[in-house]
């Protein structure tokens, strides 16, 4: 089993509900006193296939948390409920400590950002414009557009690196540069906390590294917390300062990825054999699958071994 | 290509209106262009009516008659002929623009306008029953138009409706399915009804502002007052729909109460304007993508497409009137012809894009 962290300043204790050892998953979750965003006792169904039944997350303030875990494990659900994008059967979700359901959707909007999976760029719309759509969420009906949202959404466009291309058509840019328009918008949005849904998908290599030095960058510079749904795992080891490990709509194990990635979990969690090893550049793990044929040619070997062994 | 050298100048192409502590408006400054110049465009072609016809008048003679200086005769072309019919043609216009840019930026579909969608069936259907089977006149009419309107609307949703909400493409192949069996409806009530009221009925059916009054211009009056405003609010919202419902959510967005009252007020606006000028088709369909072109905007907007539906339809009524002066021609017909020829371009080049 995973043994998790013992530090004393990390919401990640054996005793912690979310850990897969904790029996008491009926017991009163206990939140942690600085956790921005928490999932409490969640019942989730998409299209009428339960999901995941009483989850419980949180998200640490300030941290940068990737959500990983095998396809069909939840992960997009799950952001999703906290994005309020769905709404749990059962179970709430805190964000600051007040129920996101309970309030307005455009006043949780102007503290809880979500970039989707694959959002649409409307027709030969200009990056200015769609950056500007960030801004929604404060405007009023006679009241859109003020000097403050203008220096926003420039600041914005300056931070993510497409200042360049403000009155360029977001259907001309590259599919990295389309994904740094995206999250200029929603750093327009001006929230606390931003969620990501699997944001370097279709991205080679080089573009998902600057999505991810990126959103490390603009949690420091502004003091966010960000959540990412991450589908590669050893960049959502790399980046992530807090890792949520799900399985089949349960949480197999939280915390700093040095502490949680091991290759037991990992065979449990991916069902992929694997090496951990440090990552040369950073030293936190590094996962390095086998080889399929070299765990069959040791099988291979063992038994005709054995079978000599029996012979002579 | 951008000149990169250049230093970037966001927002330059839009335009602030302003008043000090209550408005605060950022619109595109080519939207604001093209609006002014089709409404001075609509303006003379107002002006133009007025002034030509069997009995021509000359500017002057129509100010004198608007001022209350004219003689018995100019008052009776200037008020009772020509007035009423082109207002109608002006408000009908514009109502048929709005809701047809309401629906389409619901459906995402420059298709799903209320004329394809069978809306505009549904408020004709309901005015011919009134008159058919009611034995109704006047406000039995109206009433039956609001409600077929509005019922055809309530019935398409609720069949497209699936899993929490509504995408566009289903919306629209439901509304073709139910304009057809609308259409035989109607075909059935005319057969069965009596030479008058099948007269009646017909004329309703093509859409026409031949003798129109007074009565009109006051229900797209009013009919515009109130629900316009309400199409333009939901504007805003529903342009960020256009991003996908969860992207739009998650800006505070609620997509769903937002498409309802899109569909709702604008199945309304749709049916102000079939009791004004009839089932006129063509115009809701075309005036959005019209006003998208000219404004050179990504989205469908309502106020542009508003004001070029008001120039088209009167557009339309003057082709109709000047070209074939002698025939009364109603001028759904007119918009049938031009509105066939467009939907044929509309569909090709949908088709391109698509596989392209």
């Amino acid at each position: 089993m995973t043994t998790l962290p013992d530090h004393p300043d990390h919401p990640d204790h054996p005793d912690h509900p979310d850990h897969p050892d904790h029996p008491g998953q009926s017991r009163p979750p206990r939140t942690h006193e600085d956790a921005v965003l928490v999932g409490d006792g969640l019942h989730l169904k998409y299209e009428s296939v339960v999901v995941a039944e009483d989850l419980h997350v949180q998200v640490p303030r300030g941290s940068l948390t990737m959500i990983i875990g095998p396809n069909g494990c939840g992960k997009s659900t799950l952001l999703k409920a906290l994005a309020r994008m769905l709404k749990p059967d059962q179970g709430t979700v805190l964000l600051d400590g007040s129920d996101i359901h309970g309030e307005s959707t455009k006043a949780v909007a102007r503290r809880l950002g979500l970039l989707p999976q694959s959002p649409v760029a409307p027709d030969g719309i200009a990056v200015a414009d769609l950056v500007s759509r960030g801004r929604y969420p404060y405007q009023k009906l006679l009241r859109q557009w003020s000097r403050d949202d203008e220096l926003i959404v420039n600041e914005a466009m300056a931070a993510t690196g497409v200042s360049e291309f403000a009155q360029r058509g977001v259907d001309e840019l590259s599919g990295g540069e389309r994904q740094r328009v995206w999250l200029a918008m929603v750093l327009a949005q001006q929230t606390g906390t931003l969620l990501l849904d699997e944001p370097t998908t279709y991205l080679d290599l080089a573009h998902q590294i600057d999505v991810l030095e990126l959103c490390r960058s603009v949690r420091e510079s502004r003091d966010m917390t960000i959540v990412v749904v991450m589908h590669e795992l050893n960049l959502a080891v790399r980046y992530a300062d807090h890792l949520i490990v799900m399985r089949g709509g349960r949480v197999q194990a939280v915390g700093a990825p040095e502490h949680v990635v091991t290759e037991e979990l990992i065979e449990r969690t991916f069902g992929l054999p694997c090496r951990i090893i440090p990552d040369p550049e950073t030293g936190k793990p590094m996962i390095v699958p086998r080889l399929r044929s070299a765990l069959r040619g040791a099988g291979v070997e063992a038994e005709v071994g054995a079978g000599l062994a029996g012979a002579s | 290509m951008t000149d990169l050298a250049d230093p970037p100048r966001t927002r330059s192409r839009s335009v602030h209106l302003r008043v000090p502590g209550a408005v605060d408006v950022r619109v595109l400054r080519r939207s604001l262009v093209t609006v002014v110049v089709v409404a001075l465009a609509t303006a003379a072609l107002v002006v133009y009516q007025l002034t030509t016809g069997d009995f021509p008048l000359e500017l002057e003679r129509v100010w004198a008659t608007l001022s209350g200086r004219g003689t018995l005769g100019e008052e009776f072309i200037v008020y009772d002929l020509r007035l009423p019919r082109i207002l109608t043609a002006v408000l009908a216009g514009a109502a048929f623009g709005a809701s047809g840019a309401v629906y389409q930026s619901v459906t995402r579909n420059p298709l799903g306008s209320p004329d394809i969608i069978g809306f505009t069936f549904g408020a004709a259907f309901g005015a011919i029953f009134a008159i058919v089977i009611l034995d109704g006149s006047g406000w039995t009419v109206t009433v039956g138009a609001l409600a077929g309107g509005l019922g055809v609307a309530v019935l398409v949703y609720a069949l497209a409706y699936r899993g929490g909400g509504v995408q566009g493409y289903r919306l629209i192949l439901v509304g073709i399915g139910v304009s057809a069996v609308l259409a035989s409806l109607i075909s059935y009530l005319i057969l069965k009804a009596n030479i008058l009221d099948a007269q009646e009925a017909y004329v309703w059916l093509t859409g026409s502002l031949n003798n129109r009054g007074w009565d009109d211009v006051r229900i797209g009056v009013v009919g515009l007052a109130l629900l316009a405003p309400v199409l333009v609010a939901l504007g805003p919202g529903l342009r960020m729909t256009e991003m996908g419902d969860d992207a739009a959510r998650a800006l505070g967005v609620t997509v769903e109460r937002h498409r309802i009252a899109a569909l709702g007020f604008g199945a309304a606006l749709c049916a102000v304007a079939v009791l004004c000028a009839g089932p006129v088709t063509f115009v809701a369909l075309a005036a959005p993508q019209i006003a998208r072109r000219l404004t050179g905007s990504p989205t469908v907007q309502v106020v542009p497409s508003l004001v070029v539906g008001a120039l088209l339809l009167l557009a339309s009524d003057t082709a109709a009137q000047k070209l074939v002066p002698t025939a009364d021609l109603p001028v759904g017909i007119m918009t049938l012809g031009l509105g066939g020829a467009y939907l044929a371009w509309l569909i090709a080049r949908e088709g391109r894009t698509r596989i392209g």
